[in-house]
């Protein structure tokens, strides 16, 4: 395209720039773009082309210009462009979700009739025989265009790969178009005997061409896709850079800041140091934006841990067997680990990391809390104190699972959960 | 560990890992050879160097990091291979690694690393899996034994050597108990075994998971989208 603004990336000031809409457009975008550019109704933009259009095909003109020079981008009337923060692939996949291809059928085909009942009033004398040649040249154009705005388009959804036979029929009948254009001029000149010949020419002139542009035409692509390359890594290293700069560093200032308070640091590194796995290990497109609501069992204890490692500044490490999704079972026992852990952390956190384990085995979920602190005699333990007896055992027992406590003095304390999977649960 | 312990003991130690800082705290916390029994023979940033210094200084165990310029440590493990079954003075790995990926730690161990702990243990625990290393035990940390009876349990289908590949019951109490976080000592107790059994159950499921058939590993990995 002529103009070197890369449309994907509205960065900086929101300078507004003119692109032509690819969200809802009717042909080529060009006036909801210009709408959107303007601050102006979509509506009236088109009116004042199709008034245009009346004046001696000036919108028609007019419109063709734009479509030609102006890139196609993002927004436009009613489709805000993604706010700079908002980067990626969230914003566009927003943005692209409704397909408008319809309406741009019925204004390509209106603009067609009108188009030929516009040139038929029109009385050019001997050259109206050309019209219809040229407004066939002009159709084929206006497809490969179009097609070339299509493939633009797919190259940002990265989708079109099942689809590539439609826009090659499209491309070919747009040459095609054109090709029976250009001959039916030819023919109008009265040239049609020499048809072959000139055909054989120029069918010469374009393998010398081809021959000679070809390996030039070759290295510029492999040039372009070389820098487009070098472009995807380069960003890729700007948003680690970003993450790096927002959490990392963020979270060395406040160390520093707390250099003397040795439960604070640990507890800052240590949620640092888990935000920081879970980014770079995590498989793509699952950042911590998306993990709020944990709907399998592994994905549930971990949060959990994480929860209650953050809040009591005692480690705890999980190793978690097997995986299955979250039942009102289950969810019960996440809850009745959940008081576990804590429990764990607040009075068996001096003896070291607090250990969880998870594990699904055919339809039994175990789980197990244990901890190496003094531990403490069930038995002994008042009884208008709830916590272990009502929050673990109880709620355990009354959704159908076991809870067994493991005591020993000086030798830290286990909690052991079980529960059956729900039936229906595949 | 008790003193009169530690004093008689003695094993030659190589330190595998690409970050000086690292080395250096390793060295400070685990080299004070009269109090611990380990002595740090040699240091290596990379694999080229690792074998180099390896083969050079015959050390009794390695402290292999995972990641390395060059390879990683599953390439150090492929290039000194011959040095693992040697009889006389055999060189035996302990993996040592901040990442706990899944893939790394099974690579390394599938590599002939008689055991893996993650860079947060303590100095007394590291210099204990030293010694148990050099003993020719098997060192699991809790996340191993998790990952390891994972890749076990998700093959319901009768592999082809069953013997080989299929975890005893026993061996699969006491990884259980590893991931639960129980020391070997505490296994044997809640088993009623002694810790040397606890120990040769280690090693073998160790073995098992170096033998064990590719496939099945490979199934695991692809379930989890890890190749």
């Amino acid at each position: 395209m002529t103009a070197p603004a890369r449309p994907q990336h509205p960065d900086g000031p929101p300078l507004r720039k003119l692109y032509r809409s690819a969200e809802g457009r009717m042909l080529g975008g060009v006036a909801r773009g210009l709408a959107g550019h303007l601050g102006l109704p979509v509506s009236w933009v088109r009116l004042v082309f199709v008034a245009l259009l009346m004046a001696q095909g000036m919108g028609a003109v007019l419109y063709a210009v734009f479509w030609f020079v102006v890139p196609l981008g993002v927004g436009g009337v009613g489709a805000p462009r993604p706010a700079p923060a908002e980067t990626g692939s969230d914003g566009r996949r927003r943005l692209f979700a409704r397909k408008p291809d319809r309406g741009q059928v019925v204004a390509l085909v209106a603009l067609v009739i009108g188009a030929a009942i516009f040139v038929d009033n029109l009385h050019l004398g001997r050259a109206n025989a050309y019209i219809w040649p040229l407004l066939l040249v002009g159709a084929g154009v206006a497809l490969v265009w179009r097609q070339a705005d299509n493939a633009r388009r797919a190259h940002w959804m990265e989708v079109g790969r099942s689809k590539r036979v439609l826009p090659l029929a499209r491309g070919a009948a747009g040459v095609a178009l054109a090709a029976a254009g250009v001959t039916g001029i030819v023919v109008l000149q009265g040239s049609a005997e020499h048809l072959g010949t000139v055909l054989q020419a120029s069918l010469a002139v374009l393998v010398g061409i081809a021959l000679l542009a070809g390996p030039s035409l070759v290295r510029m692509t492999q040039d372009l896709s070389a820098e487009r390359t070098m472009r995807i890594r380069a960003q890729e290293r700007a948003e680690v850079a970003a993450h790096v700069h927002d959490s990392v560093l963020h979270t060395l200032t406040l160390i520093q800041r707390n250099a003397e308070d040795a439960r604070e640091v640990a507890r800052l590194a240590r949620a640092q140091e888990r935000e920081l796995r879970a980014w770079l290990y995590r498989p793509e497109g699952r950042g911590k934006d998306e993990a709020e609501q944990p709907d399998t069992l592994a994905e549930a204890v971990k949060a959990t841990a994480a929860e209650v490692e953050d809040h009591h500044g005692v480690p705890i490490e999980v190793v978690v067997v097997g995986d299955c999704p979250l039942d009102e079972g289950l969810a019960a026992q996440m809850q009745a680990a959940r008081e576990a852990m804590v429990n764990a952390a607040k009075y068996g956190g001096e003896g070291g990391a607090v250990q969880v384990y998870a594990e699904v085995e055919g339809r039994t979920v175990f789980l197990s809390v244990r901890d190496r602190g003094p531990g403490f005699d069930l038995d002994a333990v008042p009884d208008d104190r709830m916590g272990v007896r009502e929050s673990i055992i109880g709620r355990m027992q009354r959704n159908g699972g076991t809870a067994r406590l493991r005591s020993v003095p000086g030798g830290g304390t286990e909690v052991e959960l079980e529960m059956e999977r729900a039936e229906n649960a595949s | 560990m008790t003193t009169e312990e530690t004093v008689q003991r003695h094993a030659r130690v190589v330190l595998v890992d690409d970050h000086r800082m690292f080395r250096t705290g390793v060295q400070a916390e685990i080299g004070a050879t009269d109090r611990t029994g380990v002595e740090v023979v040699g240091e290596a940033a990379d694999v080229d160097q690792a074998v180099t210094v390896i083969t050079a200084t015959r050390p009794e165990v390695v402290l292999l990091d995972v990641h390395l310029p060059g390879g990683g440590g599953v390439e150090v493990l492929r290039r000194c291979a011959p040095l693992m079954v040697d009889a006389e003075r055999p060189v035996r790995f302990l993996a040592l690694s901040v990442s706990d990926a899944a893939e790394d730690v099974i690579g390394v161990i599938r590599g002939g690393a008689r055991g893996y702990v993650t860079k947060t243990i303590t100095g007394a625990d590291l210099v204990d899996a030293v010694f148990r290393v050099k003993d020719g035990d098997a060192v699991f940390s809790p996340r191993l034994a998790g990952f390891v009876l994972d890749a076990f349990a998700s093959t319901d289908a009768p592999p082809v050597d069953e013997d080989l590949d299929r975890l005893t019951q026993r061996e699969r109490e006491v990884l259980r108990l590893i991931a639960r976080g129980y020391a070997y000592k505490e296994i044997a107790k809640q088993l009623f075994i002694s810790v040397k059994t606890v120990e040769s159950h280690v090693s073998a499921v160790l073995r098992k998971l170096q033998l064990s058939n590719r496939h099945e590993l490979t199934r695991w990995a692809t379930a989890r989208r890890l190749v």
